[in-house]
C-alpha cells in the first residue's frame, strides 16, 4: 500500500518521523520571531498606513483624488483588482487542481499557496469597494429592496456578477482553507504549553480530535470542496475577463479573454507562491519540505502558462488583423507602437520572453533565478492588465477625446498600501498558523519520505 | 459514568498507523467492540476496517446545490422578469429562459455558495465541532504521532491489545 516508484524523487528530505514534522511545522509558531520577520513586518505595516491613509483619503474627497479623466475612466484601480485576483488563483489551483489530480507535491505548499489566494482576494475586493465612492452604500449591490422603490440589481450586468464570483470565491476559498487546517490547529493546541496560546488555538481547533469518523467526512468534504474550488476558480477569473469582453470597447471585445484571463491568472498566481515559498522556506527553515523538486515543479508550470499567455497574445493580434475591422487593428497597433509602447513591451519582455528561460533545467532549479524571475512575471502581469485598460481607452473614438493617463499620489500609495496589507497578513499567517498541512502530509510520509524511500529500495534489494 | 448498557473502556496507545489498521482487524476478528479510534491523520481504509458506514455527506452536498440553484433561479425570475423588467436596446426581459443565458454566471456561482458553506456547517454539526470545545481526543499524543484504539472492556482483551502491538494501555 505504502509504494511509490523509486523513480519519483522523495518529497519529504531527510529521516523524519511523524513527530519530527510535527515539530518543524511548530517551530515558527513556538519559537520567537528571527529578526528578519520584524525588518519585514515593519516595512510591511508602514506601507500598509500609507495605504489606509490614501483609502481615507479617497474616501473624504471623492475618486477625483485618483488620476482618472472622461476618457481613462478605469486604470490603476481596475488593473490592481485584476492583478491580485489573479495573483489568487494560484492557491486554489494548487489545493483543488491539484488534490483532484492526486498530485502529492501540492502537500508541502498547499496551505501557503491559499493563504496568499485568501490575502490577495482581499486586496483585490478593496479596489472596486473603495471605486464605488460612497463605501458605505456598499450594499446597494447585493439584491436586496431599496428605499427608493423595488429596484433590483441588474443580473444582466457582468459589475454584478463580479459581485457573486468575488464573493463566493472569497468565502468558498477561506471555509476550505479553515477546515484543513483544524487538524492542524487542534496539534498546536495539544502541544501548547503557554496558557494564551492554548487558550486561543483551543477556540481555533473547534475542539478536534481526529475520530475515525470525522476523518471519513474530512476526507469527503475536502474532496467536494476540491471539486467545487476547481470550476469556480475557472469562472471567477472568466468572469473578471467578461467585465471587458462584453464592452464593445476595441481591445476589450474579444472573445478570446476568458481563458487568457484564467492562464495568466495562474501564471501570474504561481510566481507570486515562488515568491513567498522561497522567503518562508528560508526565514523557517522548511527546505525539506519545499524542496528544490517544488520549486522546479511550479517553474514548469510558469513555463508553460506563460507560453499559453504568449499565444493569447499572438492570437489577439492576428484576430485583430484578420477582423478587417479598422478601430480593433488600430487599437493593437497602438498597443505596439503607440505612447504606451513602452508598458506593451514591458509585457512581452517579463511574460513571454523571461519564462522561456525555465526550459533549462539548471535555471529552473535556481533559487535565486527563480526568485527573480518570480518578481518580474508579476510585474509583466501587472503591466498586462495595465495594457489591456489604460491602452484600450486612451485612444476614444472621436480624436479630440484622447487622453492620456498619470497617477496620482494617492494612486500609488492605495496600491503599495494593498502590497503592504497583503505582507501584513501573510507574514503574521507565517508566524502563527501552522504553514505546512501537516495533517495530510503526514499520511505520505511512509510513500513519498527520503529515508522510507530508500528503505523500500532495500526490501526489494533483499527479496530479490 | 457507565450506564447499564455500555462496558467500561480500554484504550490502547500505538505509535504506527499500519500497525493501527492491522490491530483495528485483528480486535474486530476476535469479536472484541472498537469503539473509537484517534489518529494524527487520516488512515487509508480505516472506516472500512472498523465496519463504519460510508458517509453520505456528498449526497447532502448535492442537496444544498439544487437549494441554492432554486433559490437563484427564484431570485432572478422574481427580480428581473416579474418585479421590474428592463427593456435595453429593445431587448426586454421577456421570459426567464430568454434572459437565462445571462445570468449562467450567478446560477452557478450560488449553487457553488450554497452548497460549499451549508456543506461545511453540517460537517461542523454532525461532528460537533464549533469555536473553543473542549479537544475530543483522551490523549493530546494523538495528534502529534501516536494513535488509541478504544475498545470495550472484556475478557482477555488487555492481552489481546497488547499482542496487537499496544505500546500502552489504560482504563477509562
Amino acid at each position: 500500500m505504502h509504494y511509490e516508484s523509486p523513480v519519483r524523487e522523495p518529497l519529504v528530505l531527510g529521516n523524519k518521523t511523524y513527530h519530527d514534522i510535527t515539530l518543524d511545522v511548530v517551530r515558527p509558531v513556538e519559537s520567537t520571531a528571527p529578526k528578519a520577520w520584524w525588518i519585514a513586518f515593519s516595512i510591511a505595516l508602514a506601507l500598509f498606513l500609507w495605504g489606509v491613509g490614501a483609502i481615507l483619503w479617497t474616501i473624504a474627497n471623492g475618486i477625483g483624488s485618483w488620476g482618472l479623466n472622461k476618457t481613462v475612466g478605469w486604470a490603476w484601480d481596475i488593473t490592481n483588482f485584476v492583478w491580485w485576483v489573479g495573483i489568487g488563483h494560484a492557491g486554489t489551483l494548487i489545493s483543488a487542481v491539484l488534490l483532484l489530480f492526486r498530485q502529492k507535491w501540492r502537500m508541502s505548499i498547499n496551505r501557503s499557496a491559499e493563504a496568499m489566494t485568501i490575502f490577495s482576494v482581499i486586496q483585490a475586493g478593496l479596489f472596486p469597494v473603495i471605486h464605488m465612492g460612497r463605501v458605505w452604500v456598499a450594499y446597494f449591490v447585493l439584491p436586496i429592496p431599496n428605499q427608493f422603490g423595488s429596484l433590483w440589481v441588474n443580473f444582466n450586468s457582468p459589475l454584478l456578477w463580479d459581485v457573486f464570483a468575488l464573493s463566493t470565491y472569497l468565502s468558498v476559498s477561506t471555509v476550505f482553507w479553515y477546515v484543513g487546517l483544524i487538524p492542524d490547529f487542534a496539534m498546536i493546541r495539544d502541544r501548547a504549553i503557554n496558557p494564551i496560546q492554548k487558550h486561543v488555538y483551543r477556540i481555533l481547533a473547534f475542539g478536534w480530535g481526529g475520530k475515525a469518523k470525522h476523518w471519513q467526512r474530512f476526507e469527503e468534504v475536502s474532496l467536494v470542496l476540491a471539486g467545487l474550488a476547481t470550476p469556480l476558480v475557472l469562472s471567477v477569473h472568466t468572469i473578471v475577463s467578461m467585465d471587458f469582453a462584453t464592452s464593445v470597447i476595441p481591445g476589450w471585445h474579444t472573445t478570446i479573454f476568458p481563458p487568457y484571463f484564467v492562464a495568466g491568472a495562474i501564471f501570474s498566481g504561481f510566481a507570486m507562491v515562488q515568491t513567498l515559498l522561497i522567503i518562508v522556506r528560508k526565514l523557517f527553515k522548511m527546505e525539506d519540505y519545499i524542496t528544490i523538486q517544488h520549486i522546479e515543479m511550479m517553474n514548469i508550470i510558469i513555463m508553460v502558462t506563460g507560453s499559453i499567455v504568449g499565444v493569447a497574445y499572438i492570437t489577439e493580434l492576428f484576430i485583430a488583423y484578420y477582423s478587417g475591422v479598422e478601430y480593433e487593428q488600430y487599437a493593437f497597433l497602438n498597443r505596439a507602437t503607440g505612447p504606451y509602447w513602452w508598458a506593451y513591451w514591458s509585457m512581452m519582455t517579463c511574460n513571454v520572453f523571461s519564462p522561456q528561460f525555465m526550459w533549462s533545467k539548471k535555471l529552473r532549479t535556481n533559487l535565486v533565478f527563480t526568485f527573480i524571475i518570480s518578481i518580474v512575471v508579476n510585474i509583466g502581469m501587472w503591466f498586462e492588465r495595465f495594457v489591456i485598460i489604460v491602452t484600450s481607452l486612451h485612444r476614444d473614438y472621436l480624436p479630440s477625446s484622447w487622453a492620456m493617463f498619470s497617477p496620482t499620489s494617492i494612486d500609488i500609495a492605495f496600491y503599495m498600501g494593498t502590497i503592504g496589507f497583503f505582507f501584513v497578513l501573510f507574514l503574521l499567517y507565517a508566524r502563527t498558523f501552522p504553514v505546512i498541512a501537516q495533517a495530510e502530509l503526514k499520511t505520505i510520509l511512509k510513500s513519498s519520505g527520503e529515508s522510507q524511500k530508500k528503505h523500500h529500495t532495500e526490501d526489494d534489494h533483499a527479496h530479490h | 459514568m457507565h450506564t447499564t448498557d455500555s462496558k467500561p473502556l480500554v484504550r490502547a496507545l500505538y505509535d504506527d498507523d499500519d500497525v493501527v489498521l492491522g490491530a483495528v482487524k485483528e480486535l474486530r476478528a476476535q469479536g472484541v467492540a472498537v469503539k473509537e479510534v484517534y489518529s494524527p491523520f487520516p488512515i487509508h481504509g480505516l472506516d472500512k476496517a472498523m465496519g463504519l458506514k460510508e458517509t453520505r455527506i456528498a449526497m447532502a452536498a448535492f442537496m444544498y446545490g439544487l437549494l441554492g440553484l432554486t433559490t437563484i433561479v427564484t431570485i432572478t425570475y422574481f427580480q428581473m422578469i416579474v418585479d421590474w423588467p428592463m427593456n435595453i436596446g429593445g431587448k426586454p426581459n421577456a421570459t426567464w429562459g430568454w434572459n437565462m443565458p445571462a445570468f449562467v454566471p450567478v446560477l452557478f456561482e450560488l449553487t457553488v455558495f450554497f452548497t460549499a458553506h451549508l456543506m461545511v456547517w453540517t460537517f461542523f454539526v454532525l461532528n460537533g465541532l464549533y469555536p473553543g470545545r473542549a479537544p475530543q481526543n483522551p490523549d493530546p499524543r494523538t495528534t502529534d504521532d501516536k494513535f488509541m484504539i478504544e475498545v470495550e472492556d472484556g475478557d482477555h482483551v488487555v492481552d489481546l491489545l497488547k499482542k496487537t502491538g499496544a505500546i500502552e494501555i489504560t482504563h477509562a
